[in-house]
């Protein structure tokens, strides 16, 4: 089930760096949203703390709430570990594990759950069904998922993530590395997956979140914006720095 | 210009004299190559491959089979190994992956440290510390509970190959944890996120991704540490109990291939006898050569990353 994502008050820092500020956003189950802003204005910071990734690295910390269907994500006895099997990522850069096969990949979530034998299989040929991998590598399942191209082994990062059957999908401007053609698939594949899933993206390229988001937010040194309807963000910008972005002249 | 054409000069010669260092020391490794072969001719001759299977070391007939040595090398360095292993790991798990910055530090510093005490200390504590307690409460201790292997059995010495053993795993230690920290360390952080990402604890997360991806990089650290184990020389002597009969037991005095031959080395008068010892200093030389090379290339491996993988 998709499920809504509510952001209050949410302050990242990094140390003594204080990469977010204020930030307060709701998004809708279901939907795309799309987190645009030039180079270093937090986007990945701020989805980093939607599965609570962020606090991993060294120093870094958060205050603030972000409810996941009604409930804080950064409650005292709320667990990471169960949270981000709620929740997906995908990352930058494909980083599928190379000492694994591509079954073994995509089993690695499940795995985890205790998933075993042909409940096992089952996840693992409908995730990869749904990453639109199944097709070219169901007869070599068993090599290794550094043998696959970047867009392949972009997809199959989507296929793991889909894995543990999450709530919310995370991506973390999972086109950067890759070729347009590879690009144009993966968008393709956002859009027959938002209707399970929630899909927060992180992206540089404007004319990718006008093509795929439906919902779109602008972040400025770590502050939000401008949030609202794609289409509205960049016909009708509020915000005189949403418009200067926009239309090219920063960033 | 002449003065550019000087410049040049002195570029070319320090260009010549630096590779002339270099080469000097595949000269040098050539040099006793070479030497070893001859040193040994007259043992090769003589007893041929059976030099490596007989266990008669007889210097009063002149008969030398080397096997009780290679067996006490081998018996105590892969003991080293089992004890050394799982600790050296261990620990490198828990400084790459676990410990906080302000323990990290002192703590690999002070693992390293291990490595800087000389190895006649590390004997001397073997032979008057640890030995004693081995011969009075591990030794027995094993023998009631494990006494059905032919490894635990017989007379409790104390000093024997247990007590090499147990001496040369601390001294591996800082090689193999040390070694394994750095690989563990070379695991790009997109491997861990993505494994923690999909719901895995630390320890999952150290176990199914950190580790195999650094495989390769930790069976080079416990390779140099077998090859460390296998030449070390003083403290293996010293606690070993220098004994010339071989016996299967863990408990019993041996010889390492190091250690008989610095016991004999100097009262070998006869050429065959010396040849004989020479020939132990080549197969031991040969063994831990290919072993180093094998093991750098391994840790080398995990650097660069796996196929397919490249990192830009």
């Amino acid at each position: 089930m998709a499920q809504s994502l509510t952001v209050e008050n949410l302050n990242a820092w990094y140390g003594d760096k204080q990469a977010l500020y204020e930030i307060n956003l709701h998004v809708l189950p279901a939907k795309i949203t799309g987190i645009i802003g030039p180079s270093g204005c937090g986007k990945s910071t701020f989805i980093r703390c939607l599965n609570r990734l962020h606090e991993v690295v060294r120093g870094a910390r958060v205050s603030g709430r972000v409810l996941l269907n009604g409930q804080d994500i950064y409650a005292p006895r709320a667990d990471p570990v169960l949270l981000r099997q709620r929740i997906g990522m995908v990352f930058q850069k494909p980083n599928p594990f190379p000492t694994m096969s591509i079954f073994e990949n995509v089993a690695a979530g499940p795995r985890l759950q205790g998933v075993r034998g042909a409940a096992l299989h089952e996840v693992v040929e409908r995730s990869l069904v749904q990453a639109g991998l199944w097709e070219e590598v169901r007869d070599r399942l068993s090599q290794s998922g550094a043998s696959l191209s970047g867009g392949q082994q972009q997809r199959l990062c989507i296929a793991r993530a889909l894995a543990v059957n999450p709530e919310v999908l995370l991506m973390d401007e999972p086109c950067s590395a890759l070729d347009p053609a590879s690009t144009l698939r993966i968008e393709e594949l956002m859009g027959s997956l938002k209707e399970h899933y929630t899909i927060v993206i992180v992206t540089h390229n404007m004319q990718q979140a006008s093509r795929v988001a439906d919902y779109t937010a602008f972040f400025l040194e770590g502050r939000l914006i401008e949030y609202g309807p794609t289409a509205e963000l960049f016909t009708r910008p509020q915000d005189p720095r949403t418009e200067s972005y926009i239309t090219g002249r920063f960033g | 210009m002449p003065g550019k054409r000087l410049v040049l000069y002195g570029e070319r010669a320090f260009g010549a004299l630096t590779l002339g260092f270099a080469l000097l020391v595949l000269v040098l490794i050539g040099g006793m190559v070479y030497y070893l072969i001859q040193g040994a001719a007259p043992a090769l001759a003589e007893f041929g491959w059976r030099f490596l299977v007989s266990r008669r070391w007889d210097a009063v007939h002149e008969v030398f089979g080397a096997l009780p040595f290679i067996y006490g090398t081998i018996a105590s360095s892969l003991l080293a190994l089992v004890l050394a292993v799982p600790l050296g790991v261990g620990a490198a798990v828990y400084l790459a992956e676990l410990a906080p910055p302000w323990i990290r530090t002192p703590l690999s510093f002070m693992i390293e440290l291990l490595a800087a005490v000389p190895s006649v200390v590390y004997g001397l504590w073997g032979l008057f510390v640890m030995a004693p307690w081995l011969r009075a409460v591990v030794e027995p201790w094993l023998e009631r509970h494990l006494g059905f292997l032919p490894l635990f059995r017989g007379p409790a010495f104390g000093v024997g190959i247990l007590a090499a053993g147990v001496v040369l795993a601390i001294m591996i230690l800082p090689t193999i944890s040390s070694v394994s920290r750095e690989v563990m360390l070379a695991v790009p952080d997109s491997q861990r996120e993505a494994m923690l990402a999909l719901g895995a604890t630390r320890w999952e997360t150290t176990w199914k991704v950190v580790i195999p991806y650094g495989r390769s990089g930790i069976i080079g650290a416990v390779i140099l540490g077998l090859g460390r184990a296998l030449g070390e020389t003083m403290a293996a002597t010293m606690v070993i109990g220098n004994s010339l009969n071989m016996s299967l037991s863990l408990f019993h005095p041996a010889n390492t291939m190091a250690s008989i031959i610095v016991n004999e080395f100097a009262e070998a008068v006869t050429r065959l006898h010396t040849a004989a010892l020479i020939e132990i200093a080549f197969i031991l030389f040969l063994v831990t050569l290919i072993l180093n090379v094998l093991a750098r290339l391994l840790v080398w491996r995990v650097a660069r990353g796996p196929r397919g993988l490249r990192r830009e």
